[in-house]
Order: structure tokens, then C-alpha cells, then sequence
């Protein structure tokens, strides 16, 4: 197992290298630069040519390109054009939204997907079954950006149940030791704080995790139709034990394995992933800090922010790969 | 079941809860955050907002226009033929960390950004003091012109002299930018508001002074700023003059435009900024929203490029280029938003020296256009070439191909055979525009900075460029004279001068003077839109408090 995680956090050097020469090529692929974005509309060529040499982006590639790692590798992921203030603060500053975001729309998916999975396999072929399955192909067709559109203007714009922007209230003022809401709430003991930052989470919680939970529903279902047809859930019923206890202590558990393969994988996509809700939603996180960065040509939070999603992205795939190690002994990494 | 869900969780979202009860409190949605609230670092509309509210300038504009009025000055004199300036100012001002405003804090702030060094001379952190008055004290970069300003001494406790360099006529139109306002020396040497480097090729301002304690005279204090969430500031119950009638207003960043609108119409937000041409009807629509419009303060232009060989440097071709372009179809259609006008000059109407007669017209034409051309060196077809951008909107021109078009038509039924060109906006066609690389027309535009006709017609024609490509020495003359002219009622007469010799001349025409539009709810009071878009929020009000 230990080799197997050593082997994996080295295979993440070569893999966030990549990822750093793509992204620096990339943003210097587009149209636009740095000079012209940190001068704005004003811009004469004259001021253009002056701010690229000062700040050597008249150099060759493959010198920025080492100028950019070597920061990159202190940590340093550079300064906000926009802000003028440091990457690495600002995802520090975000990033525990997203993670707030995406662990809400997890639940959501979870709470949801998993028992309507189990029910839709423990009635197979009912009427029930079918509408999940009806449900769960439009869960997973529907685009989350639409979904965000639609359920904003239903439920906020029309009927104004819900707040349609951000994460908190402007009129409250709460502290943020820690960046998560929910949690500055409940260290500050602000309950009406709580109650708001729970009401902001409701909507884009629910087009975030819309995916997830078809996806749920439908491994769950699966998993579960395997599972019952066991010979040991059969010699189970056999000895008599009753329906809950056959389903909850070896239908389900053993249904579990690829239910968390699954769960991780889209905990990590939406970690990394929740560009177009955020947007819609103006949620502060990272998604709608990229696409922001991306509009106003911002290219240091460009390269920042999406090297560090991939990162992120990659460790979470590596953790759902130990967890699998873990939960299943079969499986006999690195032999 | 997210019906279930949503109404079991919903109690009125986003009722105010916490407004102080005496006064009232604005929140009012931002497309971003502002980048730093020290005026000389910044250049954008989000910082100067929110910058203008805290801080005050020697002069101020009379709210809605761009008519100087005195400010932290309450009168100036000039002498030495337009070199010194001596401002009288206002007694009895504090800052809001209670020390005096007096004659030593004003020539402070002036030396201080004439003294700039390092990091702060790169264009993109001094941007308007550079574009005001060109260089530094000690200018490090060859790029810099030597400056206009010479220094500023304290005659007494309210009594400041300016030198400059040379006579400047746009001079106190120019110091009521919000970039010349007054800060505390204290506060700005007590939180390092020089301290700032150059940081993986950023300029970025180190102390705290411009994030946590900007120090003015103004009507509201800083309060806090929660990047990505809000920014407060509070009524100054210390202000010198009419004091706000707000106790707080809350700026809200939200990048998208289509959230703006949504956060109006929740109630979320009271009123913003920038309202996209196509959430007009929305907010007309609806009998709780209004809309306010900004006076027009900018100019969207076709270049005629007199390049060598180029049909343009025949002044008959240009006449019929003028007459062949169907400027009023094309403001009158859907591609310009309500409020948008036919440009005759090249300022907007409001600003002084707009020639109200005399001026030369060119209403769309197309069989005078032709005869113009077969009298000319190019006779019809007249072969040009027509840049336009791509992938791109600007306020006076909110669709640029649609614009090309619309005139490509009208151009060729008057005689001319156009062939198109496009380009990205950045770096590529402003590139090609002002390097006079960009055919022999190409569309383009300007939005002033400040209120004086030399942030226009100085900006364009006031000396030669590649843009446009002529030598016109009487323009040009014009244009210098006026720039260093201080008497106001000559610089009137230059400019009127200046209008329609350029418009008999020609180097461009001039066809869409738009007005931004702003969206509030309709409680909300006393908000006087600026073609500069510096608006007092101390003038306003809500539900009539």
C-alpha cells in the first residue's frame, strides 16, 4: 500500500509539470496579454512595449517559462492583475466556498440518489423503477447551467423564495476565522448567520449536485440488484433474519464499495468543477474567480487557479484510490 | 422535491435585517471589486466609485455635469502667464482620523505622487498622473516626458501654490479627477501607502493604507471590505458640508450582468451600474425599477487614414465617405441602445466649445457621395478597405460588425467598393488603428476621462499621428493654443474654432454619442448620474429619508 501511495505522489510531479508548460502556453496562445490587461482600454503601444520589458514579458518562452516555474515551485502562484493581490492568498480565501459548495451539493446528491437507488432496485421493474430510471437520464442530460438559470429565476427571481447571488447577506456581518461559512457561523454563534449562508447554499447545492445524484441513483440501483442476488444475502434470508437487517448489514454494505468509488470521484469533480454554478450564482469560489479571471485577461489567477484545480483534482483521485485500497482487501496494489 | 426543499427553507432570503435605524442603507451592485482605494494607483470605475465617496478633489464637478465647482479649493487665481496657480482653501476640514486639512496636507499629496519612484512610476500604477502631467520629479524611464508639474508650496495654512512647467489650460478641469483627491499625510505614512513593488511582474501596493485605511475628507468613511463579498462605507458625521443622507452604503461585487439585473429585481441589490442595453425593457418594464441615463460622454468614429496611395488623402473622397455613411440608420436602429445620438462634432454636445452653428454637416447622401467621387481622384467604384473589430463591445459601439455592415451597405450604394477586414480587438486592432495599419477606414471610439474638450479633440488631432496620418497646422495650432490657454472664454472660442475646421477637414467622422444606462429601484432617491460617473451617494436617499 505504501509503495503503491509513494508511486502515485511521484507520478503527480511529471503530471502538474505537464500541466504547467500547458497552461503557460496556453495563456500566452490567447489573444491579448498581460501588458495590455494590466493597462486597460488606455493602452498606447508605446506604454505596451514599456510594461512588457519592465516586467520581461518580451524575454523568450522558455526563459518566462523558468522565471514561472521557480516561483510556482516556492509556492508563490503569482499576483492577481485585478486585485494585485497574491494567487495563492485569494485561493485561500475561496477555495473553502467551493469545498462548502460542493460537500452541500454531495449531500444533496447522496441524501437523495442513494435511497432513491436502493427502493428503485428493491422494486425492479415497478412503476417506481422505471420513473427513477426516467428521472435520473434527465438528471444527468439536463446541463447544470440551465438548471442553475431555471432554478434561480423559479425560485428566486419570480418567486423570491431564496437569495439569487453570493453566499451571505451583505447586511450581515459575520467573521470568518476559518472561510467556511457554516462554520464561522457556528464559532460565532450567529444562528441568523447560519440559517442565511444555508439559504445561499440551497440552490446552487441542488443544479451542482443534480449530476452526482442521478449518477448515484443509477450505481446504487446497480449495485444493490448485484448484490441481492448473493448467494450469502440469499442464505441471509434464509436463516430468517428480517428485511432491514438483510438490507442494511449485507445488502447495502456490500453495495458500498463501488457506491464511495463513485461518491469520491464526483466529490472531485465538483471540487474542480464548479465553474458554471458558481457563475450563475455569483458564488465567490474558485469557478467564478477563473471565469472572472478569464474575461478580464487576469492571467496569473488563469495559470494559479487551474494549475491548483488540477492538483487538486489529482489528489482527490489518488485518495478515492487509497480509500478503494482500503475498503476493498482484495484489490493488492502495486503486485 | 426541490420545490419541497426550497419552500421548506425559504423565509423571505434577503430581507435587511441590520440597517442602522436612524439611516439607511445602500447596497448597490459593482461588476467588481475595486483593485486599491489610494485614487493615484487606480484607473478603473469600481475603485474611482467608491474612492470619489471617501476622498475629495481641490475642484469638484456640479453633480450631472462636468462644470468645474469649487471642491477642498473655494477659489484659485493663475500668474506667471498660466505657470502658478495659488489655491485658497477650505477651512475648517478634518480627515476622518481627525487631523486638519490645511495647505501642508495638499502640497503633500502633490509632491508625494510628483516624487513617485521605482514601481510607482510603471504606467499601469500611475496611470492618470502620467496621462495629466506626463512625468516624475525624476523620471527612470526614457518612455517619460519630463513633467508638467514643477511642485507645490504652502502659502499660509489654507493658502496652496502649484508651478508648472508650461501653461496648461485643461488644468483645474484636470484636478477634479478623482485620481487628485486629498488623502491624510498621517494616515498614508502611518500605513505605508508608498510601499509597493513589483511582484511576478504586478504592480502591488504592500502597506495597508489603500485595502484597510483610506483616509479622506469626504461625506463617507471607510468602513471594511471583504474582497468578493462587500465593501462599506459610513456617513462621516464630521463632514464639512451637507452631510449624507445615508448611514451606510454597501458595494456589492457581481461580475455578471444578467445577476446584476437579477439582484435587482430580488431586491438584493437597490441599484447598479453599466445596465446592459438589453435588460432595458426588463427594468422599464417593471413598476418597482427605474432607469436612469449617464449624459453621453463619448464618441465612436470611422478613421479616414490619409496612408500613402490612400483614396482618403483626397479631401472630395472624404466628403463622400462622410455623406456615404447612414450614421442616423444606424443609431435609429436596434443596434444602439435608447438614449444613443448622431455625433456631429468630435466631443459630446454638453462639453464647452461644442460648436452650436457653423458647423459643417453631412446627413446620408448617397447621389452627392457619388458626384463627390467622380469629381475626385477615385471615381466609382471606389476601391477602400474597412477594418472593424471582432469579439467585442464597447459602450459606443455595442456591436461592431453590425456597425460595419449597416455602413458597408450605405458606402457601397454611394459609390464605393468596400472590402472587409476584422481583427480581435486586443492587441491586434487597437495595434493596427493607432500604428495606421488598419485600412483606409476603420471604426473606433473614445470615452472621456475628465471634462475638457482637450481630452477629446487634443487627444485625437491635437498633433500629428499615424492614426490618422495628416499634417494640418492649423488644427494643430489650434489644438496647442487652446491646451495652454488659461482664459476660460478664449479656450471656448479656440475650440468652436477647432470643431468646424475639423469637421471642413475631415481626418475622421464622427457618428454615435451613446448614454450608459443605470438601473435603482424606485425608493431609492437623489441619484444624479455624471458623464464622468462621478456621482455623489451622499446626495441620495430611500423612500424619501
Amino acid at each position: 500500500m505504501l509503495r503503491f501511495v509513494v508511486r502515485r505522489l511521484l507520478l503527480l510531479a511529471p503530471i502538474v509539470l505537464g500541466l504547467s508548460i500547458l497552461v503557460f502556453l496556453w495563456i500566452r496562445a490567447l489573444p491579448g496579454g498581460p501588458a495590455e490587461a494590466l493597462l486597460g482600454e488606455r493602452a498606447t503601444q508605446a506604454r505596451i512595449a514599456d510594461v512588457r520589458h519592465r516586467y520581461g514579458l518580451d524575454k523568450p518562452l522558455p526563459v518566462q517559462y523558468w522565471a514561472y516555474l521557480r516561483t510556482t515551485l516556492s509556492g508563490d502562484l503569482g499576483q492577481s492583475i485585478a486585485s494585485r493581490r497574491s494567487v495563492t492568498s485569494e485561493i485561500a480565501q475561496r477555495f473553502p466556498a467551493t469545498i462548502e459548495l460542493a460537500l452541500a451539493a454531495m449531500i444533496f446528491a447522496i441524501g437523495i440518489g442513494l435511497p432513491l437507488g436502493f427502493l428503485a432496485a428493491k422494486w425492479y421493474g415497478s412503476w417506481f423503477d422505471h420513473l427513477s430510471l426516467v428521472g435520473s437520464l434527465l438528471g444527468i442530460s439536463i446541463p447544470i447551467f440551465f438548471l442553475a438559470v431555471i432554478l434561480k429565476y423559479v425560485f428566486s427571481v419570480k418567486l423570491g423564495l431564496l437569495p439569487s447571488i453570493g453566499q451571505i447577506s451583505v447586511l450581515i456581518d459575520l467573521k470568518h476565522p476559518t472561510n467556511f461559512y457554516l462554520l464561522d457561523a457556528v464559532i460565532e454563534w450567529d444562528w441568523s448567520a447560519f440559517w442565511d449562508v444555508l439559504k445561499h447554499l440551497i440552490l446552487p447545492a441542488i443544479a451542482l449536485g443534480s449530476i452526482p445524484l442521478a449518477i448515484v441513483m443509477r450505481i446504487t440501483r446497480a449495485a444493490v440488484l448485484d448484490v441481492q442476488n448473493e448467494d450469502y444475502v440469499r442464505t441471509a434470508r434464509a436463516k430468517g433474519l428480517s428485511p432491514l437487517v438483510v438490507d442494511s448489514r449485507h445488502v447495502l454494505r456490500n453495495a458500498m464499495l463501488p457506491i464511495s468509488t463513485i461518491i469520491g470521484l464526483q466529490t472531485g469533480l465538483l471540487l474542480s468543477g464548479a465553474v458554471l454554478t458558481e457563475t450563475v450564482f455569483q458564488y465567490p469560489g474558485i469557478g467564478s474567480w477563473i471565469t472572472n479571471a478569464i474575461f478580464n485577461r487576469d492571467y496569473p489567477v488563469i495559470q494559479g487557479g487551474i494549475l491548483f484545480l488540477a492538483v487538486v483534482f489529482v489528489l482527490v483521485n489518488l485518495l478515492v484510490d487509497i480509500s478503494y485500497a482500503i475498503l476493498n482487501p482484495r484489490i493488492r496494489y502495486g503486485r | 422535491m426541490i420545490a419541497l426543499v426550497v419552500v421548506g427553507a425559504s423565509s423571505g432570503a434577503h430581507k435587511a435585517s441590520k440597517a442602522p435605524k436612524a439611516f439607511k442603507t445602500l447596497v448597490f451592485g459593482t461588476a467588481s471589486d475595486p483593485v486599491v482605494l489610494d485614487g493615484a494607483l487606480v484607473s478603473d470605475g469600481e475603485s474611482l466609485r467608491v474612492i470619489d465617496q471617501i476622498f475629495e478633489s481641490l475642484i469638484k464637478l456640479k453633480p450631472g455635469t462636468t462644470k468645474v465647482a469649487p471642491g477642498l479649493a473655494t477659489s484659485w487665481k493663475t500668474a506667471g502667464g498660466g505657470k502658478v496657480w495659488t489655491f485658497a482653501l477650505r477651512k475648517g476640514v478634518k480627515f476622518h482620523d481627525g487631523t486638519k486639512f490645511n495647505a501642508a496636507a495638499v502640497c503633500y499629496n502633490f509632491n508625494r505622487w510628483y516624487n513617485f519612484k521605482g514601481a510607482f512610476q510603471s504606467p499601469d500604477a500611475t496611470y492618470y498622473w502620467q496621462a495629466i502631467f506626463l512625468g516624475f520629479h525624476n523620471n527612470e524611464s526614457s518612455d517619460l516626458s519630463p513633467s508638467l508639474f514643477k511642485g507645490c508650496k504652502a502659502k499660509g495654512q489654507y493658502s496652496a501654490q502649484f508651478t508648472l512647467a508650461k501653461p496648461f489650460g485643461p488644468f483645474i478641469p484636470a484636478l477634479s479627477l478623482t485620481n487628485f483627491a486629498i488623502a491624510s499625510p498621517t494616515a498614508l505614512k502611518k500605513y505605508g501607502a508608498d510601499k509597493a513593488e513589483i511582484r511576478n511582474g504586478i504592480f502591488t501596493p504592500t502597506g495597508t493604507y489603500g485595502f484597510k485605511h483610506p483616509t479622506g475628507t469626504g461625506p463617507f468613511k471607510f468602513k471594511s471590505w471583504t474582497v468578493g463579498e462587500k465593501l462599506e462605507i459610513d456617513r462621516f458625521a464630521g463632514y464639512w458640508g451637507t452631510k449624507a443622507k445615508l448611514g451606510k452604503v454597501i458595494f456589492r461585487p457581481i461580475s455578471n450582468n444578467t445577476a446584476r439585473l437579477q439582484a435587482l429585481q430580488t431586491g438584493e441589490i437597490m441599484g447598479y451600474d453599466l445596465v446592459a442595453p438589453q435588460d432595458y425593457g426588463a427594468i422599464k418594464g417593471n413598476s418597482k425599477l427605474k432607469l436612469l441615463t449617464r449624459p453621453a460622454f463619448n464618441v465612436a468614429y470611422v478613421t479616414l487614414h490619409q496612408g500613402t496611395g490612400s483614396p482618403m488623402n483626397d479631401l472630395k473622397v472624404r466628403q463622400a465617405v462622410a455623406y456615404g455613411l447612414n450614421r442616423t440608420g444606424l443609431i435609429n436602429s436596434s443596434a444602439y441602445p435608447p438614449g444613443a445620438v448622431v455625433a456631429k462634432e468630435f466631443q459630446p454636445p454638453q462639453l464647452f466649445g461644442y460648436a452650436k452653428k457653423g458647423v459643417k454637416t453631412y446627413n446620408f447622401d448617397p447621389a452627392k457621395a457619388r458626384t463627390l467621387l467622380n469629381s475626385s481622384s477615385c471615381h466609382v467604384p471606389c476601391k477602400v478597405d474597412f477594418w472593424y473589430p471582432s469579439a467585442v463591445s464597447r459602450p459606443y459601439m455595442p456591436d461592431p460588425k453590425r456597425n460595419f455592415e449597416v455602413f458597408k451597405a450605405s458606402l457601397e450604394a454611394s459609390g464605393f467598393d468596400v472590402t472587409a477586414h476584422t481583427a480581435n480587438w486586443r492587441p491586434d486592432y487597437v495595434g493596427k488603428v493607432t500604428n495606421g495599419t488598419a485600412g483606409d477606414l476603420n471604426l473606433i471610439g473614445w470615452t472621456g476621462d475628465y471634462g475638457d474638450p482637450d481630452n477629446f479633440l487634443g487627444v485625437f488631432f491635437g498633433t500629428f499621428s499615424e492614426q490618422f496620418n495628416f499634417h494640418n497646422n492649423q488644427i494643430f495650432n489650434i489644438l496647442q493654443k487652446a491646451r495652454t490657454e488659461t482664459d476660460q472664454a478664449k479656450r471656448v472660442k479656440l475650440y468652436e474654432q477647432a470643431n468646424k475646421i475639423i469637421m471642413n477637414y475631415l481626418p475622421a467622422v464622427p457618428y454615435a454619442h451613446t448614454s450608459p444606462a443605470l438601473g435603482f429601484k424606485k425608493t431609492v432617491n437623489g441619484y444624479k448620474p455624471s458623464p464622468v460617473s462621478l456621482e455623489p451617494f451622499a446626495l441620495v436617499s430611500i423612500g424619501g429619508v
